[in-house]
């Protein structure tokens, strides 16, 4: 399976215009807007993160923070669909092992999606297909990549259905989605994006519709998974509960942009910016004694066709005037290295910011 | 019962401010609000041509709790385990099969809508989506204001003026008052659903997973809200809800649901301390924990085995046993009835964690159980057989000599109230207040 990828890799690359990055998946700069009737859409407004293999990044945000435009636009969902007349427009640059997808030809990207890279959809029921079996799908996408005859493939999906933990997987190979239940629809999914070994895997909030129980058994199914497969994997989800059991790395995202990245002990333990604050405030939690109450984050998110100047955060952030000049509202902080391996972008000094955690935010935790 | 109907409509409109009208009967905090015995509810399922009924949802099949005034009570389980159905069985939204419902010691069970209709005054309820709960075609004035009209009720200083003292209670802009619901946030638009749902002063608010459709960090901002309110106007709450670290964070009473029956019913510390149903257990334990330095104490998570079971056909006996880790034959055979194990928490098991085993006797596992316990890590079962096991013998101790201080000071005194309802269950189950009633109807 590794040598086939390999070669498939190997096959479409295309002349970087920049250096090829060492690291197994790196982002650069990516901009994805959506033109509208309203004005353009920033979806994604200049976002960079590398992931190695075996490695876990979590991206973690509120809805329309950009997470789930940036699974698409890795996966090259974008250019494919089309928005009524006019196209997503992206920009920067994807490096995954070596090869450029946004500038590759669509036909090499459709090589590498499924067998390189694979997604987990949030809804298993609408990313399943009602009309065919789940035997059926998953021969399906073996065999676009795989020269097989349906025999062999659909051995393999019994296979992996039984990897994934459904019982009686050679019987429940021939069973329609509706047949199935919530948990054992994403497993099916799971398993249907495993089925070619891809070395990247995003799971785009992989557990939303679960129940915590079956929740707990997806999630652990996941990391073990991971183990087995070493795969590099993108979790996107906004409960900072399921980045923590998951996330080597973690990302937050904000109005479209990263506004801190670093090691998830890092983010838990000492964040550097006042959003993953208010993040870690707003949540109820069991493993602490019981908080008096929560410090909600004031406001709401901003709109994305509308981005606030400077910094996006600049209208709920109890700090935005500390900095002088007015500059929280006018400059748009950039990311900046506050420790080893993490980053974030804030106008707040780094000894400011780490007075007002560790003296106001963190003992009310 | 039109005499009851009588007293609470005619105080009401002959007052007119709504103040004055609703808070007539000051209930002591603490006095039982809502009470609710054998509560049943069957959706038929019907096929075929002449539309014969082959079978029913048990959605909610014998429930028994109460409702204190100033309370919060929350209802947790998974999806299907008729949380919701009950959230509209006491607001009368939905036709109970069985069972009784008394709101402020009146029944009202089977009052037809016109008979409701002044009780909708005290009780109201919040719904989960702000996107669907809120005509899109009216303005906020009119949605918030529809309450007044609907029950003739003229408040002071206008509907417009209370209105607008109502939308800047829940945080909202009172000039807002002629905006419509697509111009606010999802946050701000659970916010109109609280005015709405305050608008006549009730007396309990259901509210329906209130903030499940919403972001993190205006989930806290919604959650603080309800709070506030229930302190400023002495509220009673029932809070549905999925996520337990949401309904530990605003209630004082927990109720834990599992296929349309409560399994455990307990203070709220009590339940997150020393949660005693093994389905509790497992759900708590099932909730990610936002700490990444415990990525790898998978040993305390315990994985439950398969789904949930299909509520049109529940298991026999005790519905959790299929799943249990713990179930023997009495569990499959016997339904156990909720009874209060410690002060402040009724448990429905056999054998129950941190607490002595209702059936000793039984000591056999089930297959289903043992499959199931090969999910559950070896620390855990042995921690487990340490509390039941030190309980029991506290429990013997107690039952032995009267007031020895050797166990715990905080263990202490309860064991020993807890030791009858021990005895009561295992010679027969007659203080089953659980489903006995419901099955005799």
């Amino acid at each position: 399976m590794t040598e086939l990828s390999k070669s498939g890799a190997a096959v479409g690359e295309p002349t970087p215009a920049s250096p090829a990055p060492t690291a197994f998946l790196e982002v650069r700069d990516l901009k994805v807007h959506f033109p509208t009737d309203d004005g353009l859409v920033k979806s994604v407004d200049g976002l960079s993160f590398q992931l190695e293999k075996g490695k876990t990044l979590g991206i973690v945000g509120e809805s329309g923070s950009g997470k789930s435009v940036t699974s698409l636009g890795i996966m090259g969902l974008h250019t494919a669909g089309q928005y009524g007349k006019r196209k997503a427009q992206i920009s920067g640059e994807i490096w995954l092992d070596g090869t450029e997808l946004l500038s590759a030809d669509p036909d090499h990207v459709r090589k590498l999606r499924g067998r390189e890279m694979a997604m987990i959809f949030q809804d298993p029921l609408s990313a399943l297909h009602p009309y065919y079996t789940i035997g059926q799908q998953i021969v399906e996408a073996y065999r676009i990549h795989h020269d097989v005859d349906k025999k062999t493939a659909k051995r393999r999906a019994v296979e992996m259905l039984d990897r994934v933990g459904i019982p009686q997987p050679d019987k429940r190979v021939d069973s329609y989605p509706h047949e199935f239940s919530g948990g054992m629809r994403q497993r099916a999914m799971i398993a249907m994006s495993l089925v070619n070994n891809p070395e990247l895997l995003i799971a785009d909030e992989p557990t939303t519709a679960l129940d915590v129980t079956v929740q707990a058994q997806i999630l652990d199914l996941i990391r073990d998974l991971q183990k087995e497969f070493g795969s590099a994997v993108i979790v996107i989800t906004h409960d900072l509960g399921v980045v923590a059991e998951l996330a080597d790395d973690i990302l937050v995202m904000y109005g479209g942009r990263c506004v801190e990245r670093g090691p998830a002990d890092k983010v838990f333990y000492e964040p550097r910016h006042p959003y993953t604050w208010g993040l870690l405030g707003s949540m109820p939690r069991l493993d602490r004694e019981q908080q008096e109450r929560l410090i909600p984050v004031k406001g709401s998110p901003p709109s994305l066709i509308n981005i606030p100047s400077g910094c996006a955060f600049n209208p709920r952030c109890p700090y935005a005037d500390l900095p002088k000049d007015n500059v929280t509202r006018t400059v748009r902080p950039e990311l900046a290295e506050v420790g080893s391996r993490h980053w974030a972008a804030c106008h707040l000094g780094t000894e400011q910011r780490e007075r007002i955690w560790t003296e106001e935010i963190a003992p009310k935790l | 019962m039109s005499d009851d109907e009588k007293a609470v409509k005619i105080p009401a409109q002959a007052e007119g401010p709504t103040e004055g009208a609703t808070l007539t009967k000051d209930a002591a905090p603490g006095e039982v609000l809502l009470k609710v015995t054998g509560l049943q509810k069957h959706f038929p399922i019907k096929k075929g041509l002449l539309q014969r009924q082959v079978g029913a949802v048990h959605a909610v099949d014998g429930i028994d709790f109460e409702v204190r005034s100033g309370e919060t009570l929350g209802v947790v389980g998974e999806s299907g385990c008729g949380k919701s159905t009950m959230g509209r069985l006491i607001t009368r939204l939905l036709e109970p099969t069985a069972g009784k419902v008394e709101f402020q010691g009146k029944d009202i069970t089977h009052l037809g809508v016109g008979g409701m209709r002044p009780l909708r005054r005290d009780v109201q309820m919040i719904f989960q989506d702000p996107y669907s709960s809120l005509n899109p075609r009216h303005t906020i004035g009119t949605i918030v204001g529809a309450p007044f009209k609907l029950q003739g009720v003229e408040p002071e200083g206008g509907i417009k003026k209370e209105v607008q003292r109502l939308l800047s209670v829940v945080g909202l802009n009172p000039e807002h008052y002629n905006r419509y619901p697509h111009e606010f946030s999802g946050g701000q638009r659970q916010r109109i659903g609280i005015a709405r749902a305050l608008a006549l002063n009730p007396r309990l608010v259901v509210a329906d997973e209130p903030v499940s459709a919403l972001d993190v960090s205006i989930q806290a901002q919604v959650v603080n809200l309800l709070d506030d309110l229930q302190q400023e106007l002495g509220l009673t709450y029932v809070i549905i809800a999925h996520d337990l670290s949401v309904v530990r964070h605003v209630s004082d009473r927990i109720a834990v649901m599992y296929l349309g029956k409560i399994v455990e019913l307990a203070d709220r510390d009590l339940l997150y301390k020393s949660p005693m149903h093994p389905y509790t257990k497992a759900l708590m334990s099932a909730v990610p924990i936002p700490d990444p330095r415990r990525k790898n104490a998978k040993s305390e998570r315990i994985l439950l085995k398969g789904d949930v079971p299909s509520p049109i056909s529940p298991p026999s006996g005790c519905r959790f046993h299929t799943r249990c880790w713990k179930a023997t034959e009495v569990c499959k055979t016997t339904e156990p009835p909720l009874i209060e194990l410690r002060p402040g928490q009724q448990v429905a098991c056999h054998h129950p964690e941190n607490f002595a085993d209702q059936a000793p006797q039984d000591t056999v596992l089930l297959t289903a159980a043992k499959e199931a316990a090969e999910l559950v890590a070896d620390e855990v079962l042995a921690e487990s057989a340490e509390t039941s096991a030190a309980v029991a013998a506290e429990v013997a101790a107690e039952a032995a000599a009267t007031p020895t201080e050797a166990a715990e000071p905080t263990e202490a005194a309860e064991p020993s109230e807890a030791a009858e309802p021990t005895e009561a269950t295992e010679v027969a189950p007659e203080a089953s207040e659980d489903d006995t009633p419901a099955k005799e109807k």
